[in-house]
């Protein structure tokens, strides 16, 4: 009787292998920073700027990916930056994650008055310019950690209160939530043991979505001047500044673009592959 | 008796025809339905699509609450009965479901599927009491670790009857059962419902569309049109003298395994 569907365990999949193993690098990279990166992220040395990359005619050894303008080592600035994007993500973008996800359970189960008015607010949140909205925080707040973690919280939690709303209301129409109720569960206790695990890999999904947003918003205020003081190195204050010596020294801003971008992407499809792994409904 | 139902309605607001201010108007889909099931029968609930079935049902396990009439259930009246003063009863009343796919937690194993309401009510022996519901009926003991989707449709049903049976109530709705399931399937599980209220005596409401099926099992038969009771007899007696005009078309739909020959 025993049947071979029973017991299948999919192999982990190339794209979580791939994007896990970028991205522990990368996170070992940040916690160990003062002991890995080459050199004094903040040190300048004039004499030995815009340095290329070592396979270029003119590297000096042991400045890797070279130099910026001002002779600092754009490796060591990377993972110095790495610690502020990481700390970015995984901070707001868990933020976000608990206070959209909760809004969006809670207007998706109950329905009524309480979907009423968390759509309505979603609604009306989401006329606002985003972009707008964070650069008024921050202007606001001052800049800093802190307020840029705050301004990623409150543009992107109606992304998650939409969606899990959505697969909530979705979920509740099903036949098991009637026979919890047959079976004399109560209302509460229906939602957090019945609904809860079936839209967890829904919030998986969404909260490594939002990590990756959560470092490219991050990069987008560094752009524009807006993220932490100047003085610690990020990705998007690389990009910026390399932006204007990109034809004498494209290496300063092709680094920190590349890494930013193979980051977003290793989040979002350790978020896809995770919810195939652990999802017991194969579908 | 098990349930005396007077003058039941139910009414849904109608949102597709609500004004832009104020109330929508309001579809009536029971109207004013009267009937008991003494214990220990078995009644079909037959009618087409839309007559409402599924809704009185419902409105029995208090999963929806009647708009007027009331609904006693062995002598207690649970029409309007808040959730929290039904939860006591609910041991006493259960369902199975049409689509086990949709009706069993996709999340938890058979095991967790069967205890679960078990353990609510805090009942004893749990793990006796979910070996012998699949014991009941006749899933192998290993299947306790399975999940949903790693079992047949009529396996899946076979679960959903266990866990419905392991409460041990006085009263079971089986709402339309074996409609998603291929011809062999349906015939077993028929057979085993047939064989466990046989066995344990239950009252049992059945809802069908599907007239043959409905009169292998039921004693009695309620026919519904357009949320009215046309007919409402002996399963015997609604099929050789079938009176309401509905009820004469309902049986001339039914596919004969001769179609040359009556209905004996």
């Amino acid at each position: 009787m025993r049947d071979a569907r029973a017991h299948i365990r999919r192999p982990l999949g190339a794209r979580l292998w791939l994007s896990g193993t970028w991205l522990s690098i990368l996170a070992l990279a940040a916690v160990f920073a003062p002991w890995v990166a080459p050199h004094d992220p903040l040190a300048q040395d004039l004499f030995l700027g815009r340095l290329p990359p070592f396979w270029m005619d003119g590297a000096e050894p042991g400045y890797w990916l070279g130099t910026d303008s001002l002779g600092r080592d754009v490796l060591s600035r990377m993972i110095h930056g790495a610690r502020v994007a990481l700390m970015v993500a995984l901070v707001a973008g868990t933020l976000t994650c608990i206070i959209g996800a909760s809004l969006g359970v809670l207007a998706g189960f109950y329905r009524g008055w309480s979907d009423r008015i968390i759509s309505r607010l979603v609604d009306i949140w989401m006329a606002f310019p985003p972009v707008l909205f964070a650069i008024l925080l921050i202007a606001v707040m001052g800049p800093g950690l802190v307020s840029i973690i705050l301004a990623i919280v409150v543009i992107d939690w109606t992304r998650f209160a939409r969606v899990i709303r959505a697969e909530t209301l979705s979920q509740g129409a099903m036949d098991y939530v009637a026979s919890a109720q047959i079976a004399g569960r109560t209302r509460f206790n229906t939602m957090i043991a019945e609904i809860l695990p079936n839209i967890l890999p829904t919030v998986v999904a969404l909260l490594t979505l939002e990590m990756g947003i959560a470092v490219i918003v991050e990069a987008i205020l560094s752009f524009v001047n807006l993220s932490i003081s100047t003085d610690s190195p990020t990705w998007g204050g690389m990009i910026a500044e390399g932006r204007t010596s990109v034809h004498q020294a494209w290496w300063v801003l092709v680094f920190p673009l590349f890494t930013l971008f193979l980051t977003v992407l290793s989040f979002s499809q350790l978020g896809e592959g995770l919810k195939d792994r652990f999802d017991p409904v194969l579908r | 008796m098990m349930y005396e139902i007077r003058d039941l309605r139910l009414s849904f607001p109608d949102m597709a025809h609500k004004p832009f201010l104020g109330a929508p108007p309001q579809i009536e889909i029971l109207k004013g339905l009267s009937f008991d099931i003494p214990k220990g029968e078995v009644l079909g609930i037959v009618g087409g699509s839309g007559s409402g079935k599924s809704t009185l049902g419902r409105a029995m396990l208090r999963l929806l609450e009647p708009s007027s009439g009331t609904i006693r259930f062995d002598g207690i009246d649970i029409t309007h009965r808040s959730e929290q003063q039904l939860r006591p009863l609910r041991k006493r009343f259960q369902m199975i479901f049409q689509d086990p796919m949709s009706s069993l937690n996709p999340r938890r194993q058979v095991r967790g599927l069967i205890a679960g309401p078990l353990r609510l009510h805090g009942m004893d022996n749990v793990t006796e009491r979910v070996a012998s519901a699949l014991d009941r009926v006749g899933l192998p003991q290993h299947f306790a670790t399975r999940y949903p989707h790693e079992l047949s449709g009529g396996q899946r049903q076979r679960v959903g009857i266990a866990r419905a049976l392991a409460l041990e109530p006085d009263f079971i709705l089986a709402d339309e059962i074996v409609s998603g399931l291929d011809v062999s399937s349906q015939a077993q599980v028929l057979n085993l419902l047939g064989q466990l209220v046989n066995d344990l005596g239950m009252t049992l409401a059945f809802i069908s569309h599907d007239l043959s099926v409905v009169r292998r099992l039921c004693t009695q038969v309620l026919v519904l049109h357009h949320g009215e009771i046309v007919e409402h007899a002996e399963t015997d007696a609604l099929f050789n003298t079938p009176r309401a005009a509905y009820t004469q078309e309902l049986l001339a739909s039914i596919p004969l395994p001769d179609p040359y020959q009556e209905w004996a």
